[in-house]
């Protein structure tokens, strides 16, 4: 405990939970609105309806929430100290991209304490893509003295589907950055708060979670319910169609997208189990996209019923 | 006005793919210049381009300032109509001249071929370059090609990234033009960090001069440069040197602005990993130098390149430091992860490992490779040949695949094979397996070198070999810019070890061995006898290449020795040898054209089964000459065929050349196309014999005339 002590006292940075109220501070004053996270398991920040619906269509929008993010096959048992079953993601979202969005990125890092003239920042090329939401952009990774702390991508299609105006979304990876500025070489060793370590609040988390996904996980039926979900999706997709226009509008494409999302986190625990061949990884993963691009064009019909006149669709 | 003036553009992007710049500047200097030069603007000093992270930059320090004029001869009416008869100019006259703008006087006769006009010399004066340029930088700018781009405002403004401003300067003034959505302007911006966001800039000299207070250096050169010196300095620093890294200078000169050297540490535990995942790490993943020791051991340290001017107290080295150590320690893990299952448990694993669709698993390939490798190592023993047993080769093949599913290769791909290498070596396998499944991918190219020992050549060829015909047999065949299964470069792999390392193994029967081995093994595909003579003749146009590349054979003497046959390459390449050794003596290059001739007259002569006789006659030789040459062509076909059979090939050729005196004279003195049938017939099949018999070693009727 003692050595718990003196180690604490010599980290100069910010705990993770101010690091996390930092940020979101600096982009509450930018102008975004301030989100929770959504609350399914997800395996990115991008999942969360305020990115995924957001960014589709005309309305300029600027979001920021945290969301904790589920990577079964990452998972370490507590055990490694630079990878996590669940890690946190801030993500940000300012659509349409703002014309110096670079420097209010930098400006950020300023925010939490990093002196831009004494760090080398650098952005590497790094396209990023998510298979299962049809979503991908193009942009960089970005380099903190050789650390990747963000993702930095302009939107270019979400839910198969051109997105005009392009977004730019930031994916902050909240404990690498606190581990930096805490000097720390562990992620359990993080401070969280001033009196408790990242590693005393969520080992018991990350062990359990790690043993569940690489061994406990039913396979069957795990299979099974991502049989259910997709089926309930379709079943909601399909009735679509045939909603009254009187019921258009609350017609629950939002409940569609959440068994989209359930069946991404079902695939990732069967492939993390290993139980998922070359062949069949790709079926899977054109399954659960298929559910998020028929989402996104409905949901793109619904909201121009809405709003007919407010809607540019091409 | 000045005759000339300098033009300076720069685009100012947010950081563009570093690996794409060097490539995009070049292209903006031929692009530049095309257009220029059409619009006859560009004069004589040429266009200078740089890149950089952030900025595309073109300077002309001698742009014309104007197109020169053109004179333009322009055709009027008839003399006879623009005249009257007393020499005055008629109305055609006048009012020609009046719509070209000259004085009748001005006016004068040319003759063409439907008889007098009158013509007029019109002078259209050039177009001022400060015009022409706003309407032709942006169409210039907009024919860049990348290999990817995006949008970020408007869906049709496209670019590698966001462009942020431009700098657009004729002598200093403005051009006026938008592209992407950006108006240029007279600034630049400097290093994001350390320089001003905003730089006014009068010249090409004050903007270099300008960027470089600005910690900004331009030109690539200088970035290289500042980079060399400070990665010397640092290694001599430490008593260390660099691990020469080619690639990697190439891409951190394009990573930074203003690139600076730093050095750091990690702890010694971690050279216990193997140097290939060590450096790995360093370089693929972090952009970092290793250093080594004289001795060529990797020492604990390490070389980062900066975009900073100095690293005030070792900040930006303790981050690099710390990232090092979490990848290291991540590597340490999968190795001791990886340790705990037998290299050879994972085949089980490989049946779920797609190779190729309709060709099957690694567990598929893993059992087509094992046959093949034993099958050849079979026919090495058989041909004599010391160094891999049949169990060797096939042990190697089982496992050569298996570090497909570690998860250090699944963590680092770019370590395939080496991976697979240094497991089977810590689990106890004999050196010569593991150094052969470490080799196998090799050789990647002309120029890289060839697996160490003889077990791994002959799983590189298994490899390639299966690679190739399974790609043939399901019609992935390369075609003149596809080639994603790089079946190019696995049949230059083939033909090179089977060259270098002098293997005398059968092209045909390797493909058929590979052929029958897609048949007896899943995915048991046929393949037909015209996809196999494909193969090799794939095989064969790179043979032909290697032979004129590497080996600097004429190519009339590869085409000579490859129409002769190439089953052997090693058996081409010795009779390539002789034929090159005996091409310049006395007798052969006029044989050569005898050869020609002979079979021009054989192919003239129509079908063979209208004169072939099953023998040359005796009784039918009338002619002093063709006794001789018949006589002279038994002896010598004799003599050069038990040379050949020996592999004497120098010696056989020679037998050949000396049949020239006869051959000249059997032409000088025998008419071969006489009329009487029987003579002629036989005149023609002793002629054929000739051909076939001499035209084992090479075709002579390819080799071409000499120069004279």
């Amino acid at each position: 405990m003692k050595k718990e002590q003196s180690k604490r006292k010599r980290s100069p940075g910010p705990q993770f939970q101010e690091l996390i109220l930092d940020l979101l501070a600096y982009w509450h004053q930018c102008g975004c609105v301030i989100q929770q996270p959504y609350d399914l398991e997800v395996g990115a920040g991008t999942m969360h309806p305020e990115t995924f619906f957001r960014v589709l269509g005309p309305q300029p929008y600027r979001v920021a929430y945290i969301q904790p993010s589920r990577r079964p096959a990452d998972g370490r048992y507590a055990e490694n100290p630079n990878r996590l079953y669940k890690h946190t993601q801030l993500q940000v979202i300012l659509k349409p991209s703002p014309e110096n969005v670079q420097d209010i990125y930098l400006d950020s890092l300023n925010a939490i304490g990093v002196d831009l003239r004494h760090h080398d920042i650098r952005f590497e090329e790094d396209n990023w893509e998510s298979p299962t939401l049809g979503a991908w952009g193009v942009g960089w990774q970005v380099l903190l003295d050789g650390l990747e702390i963000t993702q930095f991508t302009y939107f270019q299609q979400c839910g198969g589907i051109d997105l005009d105006p392009v977004s730019v979304e930031l994916t902050y990876g909240i404990e690498r950055i606190a581990a930096f500025l805490q000097g720390v070489d562990n992620v359990f060793d993080l401070c969280w708060s001033a009196d408790q370590s990242y590693g005393a609040i969520r080992s018991d988390e990350e062990r359990q979670f790690s043993a569940y996904s690489f061994e406990h996980a039913d396979p069957a039926l795990t299979r099974q319910m991502f049989e259910l979900c997709e089926a309930e999706a379709r079943r909601l997709l399909d009735g679509w169609a045939e909603a009254p226009s009187g019921a258009r509008r609350r017609y629950p494409l939002l409940a569609a997208y959440d068994f989209c999302l359930k069946c991404s986190h079902l695939f990732n625990t069967l492939d993390a189990r290993g139980v998922i061949s070359v062949t069949e990884r790709a079926a899977l993963i054109g399954r659960v996209r298929t559910l998020a691009c028929r989402v996104a064009a409905c949901y793109l019909e619904q909201q121009a019923a809405a709003e007919p006149f407010a809607l540019g669709l091409r | 006005m000045k005759r000339t003036a300098e033009f300076l553009l720069e685009i100012g992007c947010e950081e563009i793919p570093a690996q794409m710049i060097a490539r995009a500047a070049s292209e903006l200097k031929v692009i530049l210049e095309k257009h220029l030069g059409s619009e006859r603007i560009l004069g004589s000093a040429g266009i200078s381009t740089y890149g950089g992270p952030r900025r595309l930059v073109a300077v002309c320090h001698a742009l014309l300032t104007r197109q020169p004029d053109v004179v333009e001869e322009v055709t009027g009416p008839p003399r006879s109509v623009a005249y009257d008869n007393v020499g005055r100019p008629t109305k055609a006259a006048e009012s020609f001249a009046a719509r070209q703008g000259v004085p009748v006087a001005k006016l004068y006769t040319i003759t063409t071929p439907r008889g007098e006009y009158v013509a007029a010399r019109r002078t259209i004066p050039g177009r001022l370059t400060r015009e022409i340029l706003p309407t032709l930088l942006p169409t210039a700018l907009a024919s860049l090609a990348w290999p990817r781009t995006m949008y970020w405002r408007e869906p049709t403004e496209r670019f590698v990234r966001p462009v942020r401003w431009i700098l657009a300067l004729l002598d200093g003034r403005v051009v006026p033009f938008t592209f992407a959505g950006v108006r240029a302007a007279n600034w630049t911006s400097g290093h994001r960090a350390l320089g001003r966001k905003r730089i006014a800039v009068r010249s090409f000299a004050d903007y270099i001069a300008q960027l470089r207070r600005n910690y900004v250096l331009v030109e690539p050169e200088r970035r290289r440069q500042k980079i060399t010196r400070e990665l010397r300095q640092q290694a001599a620093r430490a008593h260390l040197r660099v691990h020469e890294d080619a690639e990697l200078l190439d891409l951190v000169v394009y990573l930074n602005e203003f690139p600076t050297v730093i050095r750091g540490e990690f702890g010694p535990e971690f050279l216990q990993l193997p140097r290939e995942i060590l450096i790995t790490v360093m370089r693929d993943h972090q952009k970092n130098f290793a250093l080594e020791r004289s001795s060529g051991e990797l020492a604990p340290q390490f070389l980062a390149v900066i975009n900073l001017d100095r690293d005030v107290g070792g900040r930006v080295r303790a981050g690099h430091e710390r990232v090092l150590r979490a990848r290291f320690s991540d590597a340490s893990f999968f190795w001791e992860v990886d340790q705990k299952t037998p290299l050879g448990d994972n085949l089980a694993k490989l049946a779920a490992v797609i190779y190729e669709s309709r060709l099957g698993s690694y567990a598929d390939k893993t059992a087509r490779m094992r046959e093949l490798a034993r099958t050849m190592a079979e026919q090495l023993a058989a041909a004599g040949i010391q160094g891999a047993s049949v169990a060797a080769a096939d042990r190697a093949a089982e496992l050569a695949k298996c570090d497909l599913v570690t998860e250090m290769v699944r963590e680092f791909p770019e370590l395939q094979g080496i991976v697979g290498g240094l497991y089977a070596a810590r689990q106890g396998e004999p050196a010569e397996i593991a150094w052969a499944i470490y080799d196998h991918y090799r050789p990647a190219g002309m120029e890289d070198a060839l697996p160490r020992n003889l077990t791994g050549c002959i799983l590189s060829l298994a490899d390639k070999l299966d690679a190739l015909v399974g790609c043939f047999a399901i019609g992935l065949i390369p075609t003149g810019s596809s080639d994603p299964f790089a079946l190019r470069r696995a049949a230059l792999g083939i033909v090179k070890v089977l060259l270098e390392k002098n293997l005398p193994l059968s092209l045909g029967a390797l493909v058929a061995a590979a052929s029958r081995t897609l048949q007896s093994q899943p995915p048991r595909i046929g393949v037909s006898e015209t996809t196999q003579q494909q193969v090799l003749e794939f095989l064969l146009e790179r043979a032909r290449f290697i032979f004129r590349e590497r080996y600097s054979f004429p190519y009339d003497e590869v085409n000579a020795v490859m129409a002769a046959g190439a089953d052997s390459l090693l058996d081409a390449r010795q009779r390539l040898e002789a034929l090159h050794s005996l091409r310049r003596t006395r007798n052969f290059e006029p044989l050569a054209a005898a050869f020609k001739r002979i079979r021009n007259i054989v192919e003239k002569a129509g079908p063979a089964e209208h004169w072939r006789l099953p023998e040359v006659r005796a009784d039918l030789l009338t002619a002093e000459a063709e006794k001789e040459l018949h006589r002279a062509a038994l002896r010598a076909a004799q003599q050069s065929e038990s040379h050949r059979r020996a592999g004497r090939y120098r010696e056989a050729l020679l037998m050949i050349a000396e049949l020239r005196p006869v051959v000249d004279r059997f032409f000088d003195e025998v008419l071969v196309m006489t009329e009487q049938d029987e003579l002629r017939q036989n005149r023609l099949t002793l002629l054929a014999k000739l051909l076939q018999e001499f035209s084992r070693i090479a075709d002579f009727s390819e080799i071409a005339a000499a120069q004279k």
